[in-house]
């Protein structure tokens, strides 16, 4: 397949490995465990507590600022420290257990709800070399059942309240997650064929060869698939408009009515988490990962990695993970907006839009998907330079790059569309920008009449 | 010298690992055994599939540790315990074994030991597990073992589809809502 020319030979260890270690053979178990509790310990551990903190600053700024109100900010700049405050706030509470609560259950649920989300955060590609695992053939199932497993956490917390609220929100929360999880495998599945990997680090350096290269444009199949798999994440995640287990006008708190203090902070962690790592599997298989729109990383990437330029590699990888992160941040921030604007469906609603709606749709795509494969090979990863696809005739053509080396199979049909369904993409994300862009224009006079001391003493209404 | 301490210290870091995931899969079972309530019972079996998931990866077979995962942790374990939340009557049933029931269980769990350590040892007198330990950079490629599900074990798994297939009718036609008449 087209993988022979993306599995250059690589050297035993990894950039990194090299960076602390020098070259060598690979690192034993031992070593390897020292350097992976290491990598956890100061890099994975900061980061996910981190995100966490940024995360609900962000979230309440932004259901503030949606609401025409200001969000937090007293606490530091723009209120930055509010989680801070926060957390300093839940740790001092006191520790609350209910009389008739089963003890040791209501201890465990909070971490058996964060740790699988935080194991899942090992199999995430966040630059071509800066993932924990780069042999990880199934690392894309692997975090569909930490996923999974996540759901457990949950059921305990309510469960073991000893409160019928809680047991409702829990019950629930199982119905949605578990029937959610069809669909969410199934739309990704579509993603997988039509790259042929489970491993994330290959399905990132799949879409190496700019915007046209991601894997949302491949196929029809594959963008519809992207949105059913962004619906069926935000009901796994238990996210709005899905948010039946805790919604708050209904159940109290849901699965988390008897939770104070830092436990009910470790849900939210979790949450938090969560969301990230289901904008990072899409950002991975569907937005081109790490690489940037015009393929700069990928080129720069195999430039140094022919050439054996550790320091530039290092580089590349710290620009990928930052393009990684801010493309899952925006993906969070469409999660975050949704939950403002939508309204809440009952739960059989809820579960009607899952088994008759998205399931078979889901179906259809996968069938889809798999014909067209069949019929009409793309190739990916052909980055702009070798693109002449009006040389290419017939229904499938081995495509050279400039050097003369094959680079894929494709046929002109697929080409066309995929290079169509690019410009569909950027046009809607284009539009969607300048939308934004007006309300934020047009919304001037609300803006000033939240943060101009004036208009809000004199108490009349102000006009516009 | 360096070389061959750290061979050493590699194969201590196996020894180490298999010994915690097997303590905490033993140790889970036999929580699952022995605690009366059963919601703690399906706590422990959590914890004894996660443990048998993490000797899974510990054999290099991560695809078979996540479908554990999915499947088992993911799935059953949560059918188990929503079937506990709507059946129960009490939040926290108690559940008492007669004695009877309790020395026919010791009895038959000590026959079957007896003959898996009898089967162990004689595979292992027969040279069965002498092979190569497998490498921790390779795992088994997931691809491959998607052509042989469609290629050489094609008529399993097609059988195995149909039987999943009667279960979920058979499933669905028992939990239907029957009308009262």
């Amino acid at each position: 397949m087209a993988f022979s020319i993306l599995s250059l030979a690589e050297p035993a260890r990894s950039v990194f490995e090299r960076f602390f270690f020098g070259d060598g053979e690979p690192l034993g178990l031992f070593l390897s465990l020292l350097y992976g509790a290491a990598i956890v310990l100061f890099a994975i551990v900061p980061f996910v507590l981190g995100l966490a903190m940024i995360a609900i600053w962000a979230e309440r700024k932004v259901a503030g600022h949606m609401q025409s109100r200001l969000g937090p900010n007293r606490v530091g700049p723009f209120g930055l420290l509010q989680s801070l405050a926060d957390g300093i706030k839940l740790i001092l509470k006191e520790d609350l257990i209910p009389g008739d609560a089963d003890r040791v259950l209501f201890r465990l649920a909070p971490y058996v709800a964060f740790a699988p989300v935080f194991a899942a955060f090992l199999a995430l590609p966040f630059g071509p070399d800066m993932i924990f695992e780069r042999h990880l053939n199934s690392g894309l199932f692997l975090i569909l059942a930490m996923l999974s497993v996540e759901a457990m956490g949950v059921i305990l917390a309510g469960w073991s309240s000893n409160n019928k609220w809680s047991v409702y929100g829990a019950m629930r929360e199982a119905c949605q997650m578990i029937s959610y999880e069809i669909p969410l495998g199934i739309s990704l599945i579509v993603g997988v064929m039509t790259v042929g990997t489970l491993n994330l680090a290959d399905m990132g350096r799949v879409q190496g060869g700019g915007l046209h290269t991601w894997l949302i444009f491949q196929n029809p199949f594959v963008f519809v698939a992207f949105f059913v798999y962004f619906t069926a994440s935000l009901a796994s995640n238990k996210r709005a408009p899905f948010d039946l287990p805790e919604s708050e006008s209904e159940l109290v708190a849901g699965y988390l009515t008897e939770y104070s203090g830092m436990r009910w902070a470790f849900f939210f962690f979790a949450e938090y988490a969560a969301m990230f790592i289901v904008g990072g599997i899409q950002v991975a298989l569907f937005l081109g990962a790490w690489h940037d729109p015009f393929g700069l990383i990928g080129k720069y990437h195999a430039q140094f990695t022919q050439y054996d330029n550790v320091p530039g590699l290092i580089i590349v990888n710290l620009i990928g993970a930052g393009i990684f992160v801010a493309k899952a941040s925006i993906i969070v921030f469409v999660q975050m907006w949704l939950r403002w604007t939508l309204p809440r469906p009952r739960i059989d609603q809820v579960l009607y839009a899952c088994v008759k709606v998205l399931l078979p749709l889901a179906c259809v795509l996968l069938l889809g998907a798999a014909l067209w494969e069949l019929l009409f090979p793309s190739g990916f990863g052909i980055p702009w330079v070798d693109y002449h696809p009006f040389s290419w005739i017939g229904l499938t053509h081995a495509v050279t790059d400039h050097k003369g080396n094959f680079i894929a199979q494709a046929s002109a049909l697929g080409v066309a569309v995929q290079l169509a369904l690019t410009l569909v993409g950027l046009g809607l994300f284009l539009a969607i920008l300048g939308w934004i862009g007006y309300a934020f224009v047009t919304g001037r006079s609300i803006r000033k009449r939240l943060t101009d001391p004036e208009e809000i003493v004199t108490g009349e209404p102000a006009a516009g | 010298m360096f070389g061959m301490v750290l061979a050493q210290q590699n194969e201590v870091a196996a020894a180490v690992l298999f010994y915690v995931f097997a303590a905490l899969a033993a140790g889970s079972s036999v929580g699952v055994v022995l605690s009366r309530n059963i919601v703690r019972m399906a706590t422990c079996l959590l914890f004894t599939l996660g443990a048998v998931a993490a000797l899974y990866f510990l054999l290099a077979a991560e695809f078979l540790a996540a479908v554990q995962l999915v499947v088992y942790a993911g799935g059953t374990l949560i059918l188990i315990v929503f079937g506990i939340m709507l059946t129960s009557k009490s939040p926290f049933v108690r559940l008492e074994p007669r004695r009877g029931e309790v020395m026919a269980a010791v009895v038959i769990g000590a026959i079957l030991l007896a003959a898996l350590v009898a089967g162990i040892l004689a595979a292992v007198n027969q040279g069965l597990f002498s092979g190569t330990p497998i490498a921790h950079d390779e795992s088994y490629p997931v691809d491959r073992l998607g052509q042989v599900l469609l290629g050489d074990f094609l008529v399993p798994f097609e059988i195995v589809s149909v039987l999943l297939l009667v279960v979920m009718i058979g499933a669905a036609y028992l939990a239907k809502a029957r009308k009262r008449s």
